[in-house]
């Protein structure tokens, strides 16, 4: 009877989840892209993997018998029940003055174009097989089921980035006669489907033999481990940049933004990652960075050149005095709150930070800042003559920077300071008294972080141009922290991923740009609760985290021959 | 005397300088009336009886569970938003009109019971799971369950904001001693001292309450002595909620404005005003919460205008974030509060 009541709670489940999709108007715009164009939506696909997960996790824990495949099915078939229920009150009622995403669109899509009681029907009767398809492929041998998985996430990603990888394929005579066969117009051709599905099964099993071949032969010496980190790095680095020339200059774009962040990301991770400071006062820093750069170098009224005697300053003469500046007010918001702990800490600096915002823009600090209008004409750098201008140029610029403050970053992760920094993280009373100096630890950690972050900021001041105080939100610091949680708190590897799935990802999905917050806390709760050590942890990190998982049976007999 | 030590008394020092010079610099100035001064101190209150509402939900959730649950701000958006609706509809059928406290009524029932349904909702959702894990993720998890609920409110019903019905009352002021006081802030402020009183009634005067009490003191004894932590949680988050609730139609009232993201720095002010008054406290949050309205509302007039700040009110927020830090640093278990805060690290 309990497995009976555990699937109708997870149908109910995961059907409130599609109701939340539907209701704040993700899955009508979900509904507008299309993966198989003319039959396969990525809407559609929403709901699909909705139905499978429901069968799937009410067959987890069930033994393999005709009532859990009846469980898994009537999971599917109450996951559909919320929506059906939507569908039938907007049917009847117009909510669409109160809930604006309740559009005529989603009715078409929850009711397949049908008239009401069949569309419906037709819903609940395609969650309960899906229902029963989560569940037979949860019980399927591994190798099948990641094959599929494999084949499935090839399509869908060339589906879901189309746009870019058709941009990417017309520039090339023999890849454009590859995408005709494979796209046409928004999306994949069945044809293209299936291929890409089958490419994705052959590369599953690939790499499925590989990992084994691999872990047979054995992981080697530790010259041969770092041999081959430093083979991967460098392929990493060829690819990251041979592939904006290829992809275009939005790309270029993207990823310069992904480098910014990545920047900020090291900051913060020496701050919270090493040292355990939880800093959400981290945009300030940013700020400095960029309002110091575009004082000395703007062309416009407030630069310092226009009213002192100071000289107007290149890019490249104002970076190292905005990185100065941001250590300089890291360590001054890092004094007042040397005795501040834990959550509070968080919210001092998050006031701190605040402050810095609302003097940013007003009009007080206005004849030297620039208050809401901002400081426009931030001339680009330049080498010699050759004036950086595009993108992909600036690209490289922040690749650079990134490159060197990532070697300062390792080589402060594993120095002295870093172990301080360690220590002071895991407890700050025993810190201190095993002799750590706790204000030099701390004072450091802010402004060496700062840092990072005024770099940051030199480089966005440039790349944009202009700068206005509305860039400068508390969100920054809190999309920064994200991605050090999502990433690995306390890698460095971790703050790249970190990068590329939260920032890069929403970029690239511009549409969905709105939602991205949404993503954003459900991913924060949710991968608190399923991985809290991060996509790319130290392994120190995921040792501290899952050091309960590890622990060793202990059994009688040992413990007796221990005593003898 | 180190360099802390100096940076700390110049911090001191400087807001000491500001508060001083600037109240002298106005008196002197003398730019503005007793009118003036009083709409300052009477917006004051209203705002600090706001505020004091949404701090008691902050601290009583602090007591019990010692987490900053960084979403109660939004919690009060979400019964904002509940009572936009209700409000709105008793305003066309012209119910705000002819009996505006049945209509103001029943925007709060729906509101309180959005809210506290809300709160509730992310107590067994999010912060449930995280009750003994030590370190950041309940207060990552607080964070996400902010984004989470701002975003699906602005999904829902969408980005644009949205105002709340006049109250059309002619006159608009009481009149007391020549001096004109808005009917809605003395609404305001009535209805909060009402639900503050009960709330401080059920703290100190039933089981429940006691039982609060007790968790938030010390929770294994108390579960040992046969509490049911769980139903003590759940209780704390549905009264903050239901408090943050009303706070929010009444703050809705006030300002006229309901927006997706309008519970998130008044949230953060409402906190500092709960630490201020000694967090796990609860008379000490009413005082700070109307302590904290007073100091905003009159202190760009009497501190920023004084020291010939132009546009004063733009830094009305620096006001309540310095006291908010000064606070932290300073003197963190608040006015009334015991020296829980130190514990916590």
């Amino acid at each position: 009877m309990t497995h009976l009541r555990s699937s109708l709670f997870l149908g109910f489940a995961f059907g409130i989840v599609a109701l939340h999709l539907a209701v704040v108007g993700l899955l009508p715009m979900l509904n507008q892209r299309w993966i198989i164009i003319g039959t396969l939506s990525l809407g559609h696909g929403t709901l699909l993997a909705i139905g499978l997960g429901a069968g799937a996790f009410a067959a987890r824990y069930q033994v393999r018998r005709l009532s859990t495949v009846l469980h898994a099915a009537i999971a599917g078939a109450i996951a559909a029940l919320p929506l059906a229920a939507l569908a039938t009150v907007m049917l009847h009622v117009n909510l669409r003055w109160m809930f604006i995403a309740l559009s005529p669109d989603l009715l078409h899509m929850l009711t397949f174009g049908l008239a009401a009681p069949i569309g419906l029907g037709l819903l609940m009767f395609a969650g309960g097989a899906l229902g029963v398809a989560g569940c037979l492929l949860s019980w399927a041998p591994a190798r099948l089921r990641h094959a599929l998985i494999w084949g499935c996430t090839a399509f869908v990603i060339a589906g879901v980035f189309q746009e870019l990888i058709q941009i990417m394929m017309q520039a090339n005579d023999w890849t454009a006669t590859i995408q005709d066969v494979l796209y046409t117009w928004e999306g994949l051709t069945p044809q293209g489907a299936a291929i890409l599905f089958l490419c994705g099964v052959l590369a599953g099993g690939g790499s499925g033999l590989l990992r084994t071949r691999t872990a047979a032969r054995g992981n080697g010496s530790p010259q041969a481990v770092r041999r081959r980190r430093s083979t991967n790095m460098a392929i990493v680095l060829a690819v990251l940049i041979v592939f904006p020339l290829v992809a275009g200059s939005y790309i270029g774009q993207v990823m310069m933004l992904v480098g910014l962040y990545i920047l900020m990301g090291m900051g913060l991770n020496l701050e919270v990652g090493l040292a355990g400071l939880l800093d959400l006062g981290f945009v300030a820093f940013f700020a400095v960075g960029a309002y110091t750069t575009a004082i000395l170098t703007a062309d416009s009224a407030h630069a310092l050149a226009s009213y002192t005697v100071l000289p107007s300053l290149t890019i490249w003469e104002a970076m190292p005095i905005s990185v100065l500046m941001a250590v300089v007010v890291g360590v001054a918001f890092g004094m007042p709150v040397l005795g501040v702990r834990g959550d509070y800490l968080a919210v001092a600096t998050m006031g701190l930070g605040e402050i810095v915002r609302v003097l940013v823009a007003s009009d007080f600090a206005a004849p030297l800042l620039g208050g809401a209008q901002g400081i426009l004409q931030i001339p680009r750098p330049a080498i010699g003559g050759l004036v950086l201008n595009d993108p992909v140029a600036l690209f490289y610029v922040t690749l650079a920077a990134a490159m060197v403050a990532a070697w300062f970053a390792w080589r402060l992760e594993n120095s002295r300071l870093g172990r301080a920094w360690m220590a002071l993280r895991d407890d700050e009373d025993v810190a201190q008294a095993l002799g750590i100096n706790l204000v030099k630890a701390k004072l450091l950690a802010y402004g060496l972080g700062a840092a990072f972050a005024g770099l940051a900021g030199s480089i966005f001041a440039t790349m944009l141009g202009a700068i206005y105080p509305s860039s400068f939100q508390l969100l920054i610091s809190i999309n920064v922290l994200a991605l050090i949680i999502v990433g690995g708190m306390g890698s460095l590897p971790g703050v790249v991923v970190g990068a590329a799935v939260l920032i890069g990802l929403p970029e690239l999905l511009r549409e969905f740009g709105e939602y991205r917050y949404l993503f954003y806390g459900a991913a924060l709760v949710i991968m608190m609760r399923i991985r809290p050590e991060g996509l790319w942890p130290s392994p120190t990190r995921r040792r501290e985290l899952h050091a309960d998982d590890a622990l060793p049976e202990t059994d009688g007999e040992s413990i007796a021959m221990a005593a003898d | 005397m180190n360099f802390v030590d100096i940076a700390l008394w110049a911090m001191r020092f400087t807001v000491l300088a500001v508060v001083l010079g600037g109240t002298i610099g106005t008196l002197i100035r003398s730019r503005y009336g007793i009118t003036e001064w009083l709409d300052f101190l009477v917006f004051g209150v209203t705002l600090g009886s706001i505020y004091a509402q949404v701090a008691l939900g902050y601290t009583m959730v602090y007591g019990v569970l010692r987490l900053i649950n960084f979403a109660h701000g939004d919690i009060m958006m979400t019964g904002a938003f509940a009572g936009y609706f209700v409000a709105t509809a008793t305003d066309h059928s012209g119910l705000l009109a002819s009996d505006p406290f049945l209509a103001i009524g029943l925007t709060l029932l729906v509101s309180v019971a959005v809210s506290t349904t809300i709160a509730v909702l992310t107590e067994r959702l999010a912060y449930r799971p995280f009750r003994h894990v030590r370190g950041l993720a309940p207060l990552i998890c607080a964070i996400g369950v902010s984004f989470f609920l701002e975003q699906t409110f602005r999904g829902m019903f969408g980005s644009s904001i949205k105002a709340y019905p006049d109250l059309h009352w002619t006159p608009a002021d009481f009149v007391i001693g020549g001096y004109p006081i808005p009917k809605i802030d003395v609404l305001v402020v009535a209805c909060a001292i009402i639900s503050m009183a009960v709330l401080y009634a059920i703290v100190h005067h039933t089981r429940m309450g006691t039982a609060m009490r007790a968790v938030a003191e010390d929770t294994d004894t108390a579960a040992l002595m046969g509490i049911d932590v769980n139903r003590v949680v759940v209780f704390t988050f549905a009264l903050g909620g239901a408090m943050a609730g009303i706070a929010g139609v009444f703050y809705a009232f006030v300002f006229k404005q309901v927006y997706f993201y309008m519970g998130f720095t008044p949230g953060i002010k409402a906190f500092g005003a709960a630490v201020l008054g000694g967090i796990g406290n609860v008379p000490g949050a009413m005082i700070g919460g109307f302590f904290l309205g007073i100091v905003e509302s009159v202190g760009p007039a009497l501190f920023f205008d004084g020291i010939g700040i132009t546009a004063p009110y733009q830094l009305r927020d620096v006001i309540a974030f310095t006291l908010l830090i000064m606070v932290l640093i300073f003197r963190p278990h608040g006015l009334l509060g015991e020296r829980l805060a130190k514990q916590r690290a």
